[in-house]
């Protein structure tokens, strides 16, 4: 049966398309896409009936945010999530740094719905959204 | 057309030293031996993203200035701040760090760099209890046994595994390249099997093993340099590695420390930590006691999930621990290519490796409190300058939220999300494409960095448009402290 919403793990991290596309510049569109996705268990999307490539809603205690679910070639991570670095994962990351200034980037619970009608906010909207400039 | 020998790469903390570049009117046209990102950086460069002018911010809107405008405007909002931060400094010269140094004794602020959101936790753990390291060279000629944990060079650091591990030809320890192309072509036939098997018209096909199992493989009793990861989703990494130990989120402390009670013969009363077999644990003990020369490379894995420095901590602890048992090194894989640099100028002008106060007039060091993104959390600091560096796409929702409600500098080759939202933006020139400089690679070694092109026209080095800042901001103070 497919589920509404599902709870996983998320992470975030390096590409090596990050890291390319941030070298060819914040408003490339290399950088645009290679950090507006997430990365998802096989197993995860069919259970929420996503297909690959289409958007979906990431929630944290810390905000949401759309982004395209792509399939994790390297599986099984079931359970787990991938955000690349970029401001929008940052837009759902933790900020507690528990007394010694790093925040949990890592390991923080969220939750994923499908959003196939909702679009991806470019870079300059999704500022515009969180910080008004 | 002129070919440039020997160039340091300006991207991660690997500060690759091998690149050669073929330049043709002034531009770079072609890159060799780098790796996809060194490539991207070198060519990318005079991409049409880059910023020219200077720029202010007038009714909301970035509009061109003249440099000595932006100065003007920059030097103003610093002299005037009361606890303004100084933010960035990763990817550009010692030389320009030691200016900001400078400049943020003169204003009283909080110079930060961004190992803060990196490796920081790295940096507590080690001055907690020491760390017994090396330089990448001694990884190169003699390491046979090399550990990634919670770290994705292929990812981050793309040539590390060549230039300095496994891949690499060292004087006393051989590639291990061919060895694992023969066993990708294995694992491409294994998977046709696996098709053609799926296509059979057979009910149950027979299961076909998997390429690493849980059980240690047959690999890690061959000669030779071995490969190990830790992590906790497959990377591409993991995929080469000998053997691949997926450990559960946010457990990685408890696996640490199940490793050290074993390396001192201690007996574990579980069957499994973090997801992983007590048998298994025990053979990996064997396999690293067993090494001559161990390596463990640690990455923000480690730093940035539950336990954060206690984390380095442990695995310091673990690596002590080995060293009674035979020889182990440890290291962090430096990020950005000169964060290392940024540690060790800020160490020794003022004593602390980052998150340095001077609001008092001194320096103070209190992660927790005198870091900036808890000082933003606080919504203390009232301006910031960055340089070199993009915390509106890396740092936390909530802190960005007050760094953008101030007067902001930016300093930046590239229009990124920071400057995006800045009242001041300077362009400035590629530090080690067009001027040089020094740059610590992550194991401490200083590199010089080269000056391969010029930069555009009127564009300055950061540590030319930082001099004329200090330059302007003193004077501004001056005449404050005159008019008092
Ligand atoms: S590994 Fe790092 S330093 Fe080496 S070429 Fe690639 S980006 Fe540059």
């Amino acid at each position: 049966m497919v589920q509404q919403k599902l709870r996983v793990i998320l992470l975030t991290g390096r590409t090596i398309e990050q890291g390319v596309g941030k070298e060819r510049g914040k408003a490339s569109q290399e950088y645009f896409e290679s950090v507006s996705m997430c990365y998802m268990d096989p197993e995860d999307m069919k259970k929420l009936g996503v297909r690959n490539n289409t958007n979906i809603l990431v929630t944290t205690k810390y905000g949401s945010v759309v982004v395209k679910a792509v399939k994790y070639r390297r599986a099984p991570h079931t359970g787990m999530i991938y955000i690349p670095y970029g401001p929008w994962a940052n837009a759902i990351c933790s900020h507690e740094t528990d007394s010694i200034g790093m925040p949990t980037f890592k390991g923080i619970p969220a939750q994923v719905a499908p959003a196939q009608n909702k679009p991806v906010l470019n870079m300059e909207e999704l500022l515009k959204i969180e910080f008004g400039k | 057309m002129t070919i440039v020998k020997s160039v340091t790469c300006p991207v991660c903390g690997c500060l690759c030293d091998d690149i050669e570049l073929v330049v043709e009117d002034g531009k770079v046209e072609e890159v060799k031996n780098g790796c996809a990102i060194c490539e991207s950086k070198f060519i990318g460069y005079r991409g049409e993203h880059r910023v020219l002018k200077p720029k202010i911010r007038q009714n909301g809107k970035l509009v061109d200035t003249t440099l000595q405008e932006a100065v003007k405007k920059s030097a103003e909002i610093l002299a005037n701040a009361n606890y303004p931060i100084l933010y960035g400094w990763s990817s550009t010269s010692c030389e320009a760090q030691r200016v900001g140094v400078e400049l943020a004794e003169e204003v009283g602020g909080v110079l930060d760099n961004t190992a803060v959101v990196c490796h920081g936790p790295s940096i507590l753990g080690i001055q907690e209890v020491g760390i017994p390291s090396c330089t990448l060279g001694q990884v190169r000629h003699r390491a046979d046994l090399v550990i990634y944990w919670g770290c994705d060079p292929w990812s981050a650091h793309p040539r590390h595994v060549e230039r300095y591990t496994t891949f690499a030809e060292g004087r006393f320890e051989g590639s291990e390249w061919k060895g694992y192309l023969q066993k990708f072509k294995a694992a491409a036939g294994r998977k046709k099997i696996k098709r053609v098997m799926k296509q059979a018209p057979v009910k149950n096909p027979p299961s076909i093993e998997p390429v690493t199992p849980s059980e240690p493989p047959q690999k890690m009793k061959k000669d030779g340099r071995k490969l190990i990861v830790v992590d906790v989703r497959r990377t591409m990494t993991a995929e080469v590695a000998d053997y691949f130990i997926q450990v559960e989120p946010n457990k990685d402390y408890e696996l640490m420390e199940a490793l050290r009670a074993l390396v001192r013969d201690q007996e574990l009363d579980v069957n499994s930590v973090a997801g992983i077999s007590v048998e298994c644990l025990e053979e990996l003990v064997d396999i690293m006691i067993g090494c001559n020369f161990g390596i463990i490379f640690f990455g923000l894995g480690l730093t940035m999930s539950a336990g954060k420095f206690r984390n380095i901590d442990v695995a310091i602890s673990l690596t002590r621990d080995l060293n009674m048992r035979t020889k182990f090194a440890i290291m962090p894989m430096r990020g950005h290519f000169n964060v290392t640099g940024s540690n060790t100028v800020f160490t020794w002008q003022t004593g602390y490796p980052f998150g340095v106060d001077f609001s008092l007039g001194y320096p103070r060091y209190n992660p927790g409190e005198t870091t900036s993104v808890d000082v933003l959390l606080r919504r203390e600091s009232d301006a910031a300058l960055v340089i070199a560096s993009d915390p509106v796409a890396n740092f936390p929702k909530k802190a960005v939220q007050h760094l953008v409600k101030n007067p902001l500098i930016v300093i930046d080759p590239h229009m990124n999300a920071t400057s995006l939202m800045a009242d001041v933006v300077f362009p400035s020139a590629f530090v080690g494409i067009e001027v040089g400089g020094t740059a610590y690679r992550m194991d401490h070694v200083p590199l010089p960095l080269k000056k391969v092109v010029d930069p555009p026209e009127g564009v300055l080095s950061d540590k030319e448009i930082l001099n004329r800042i200090l330059e302007e901001t003193r004077k501004i103070k001056l005449k404050q402290v005159e008019a008092a």
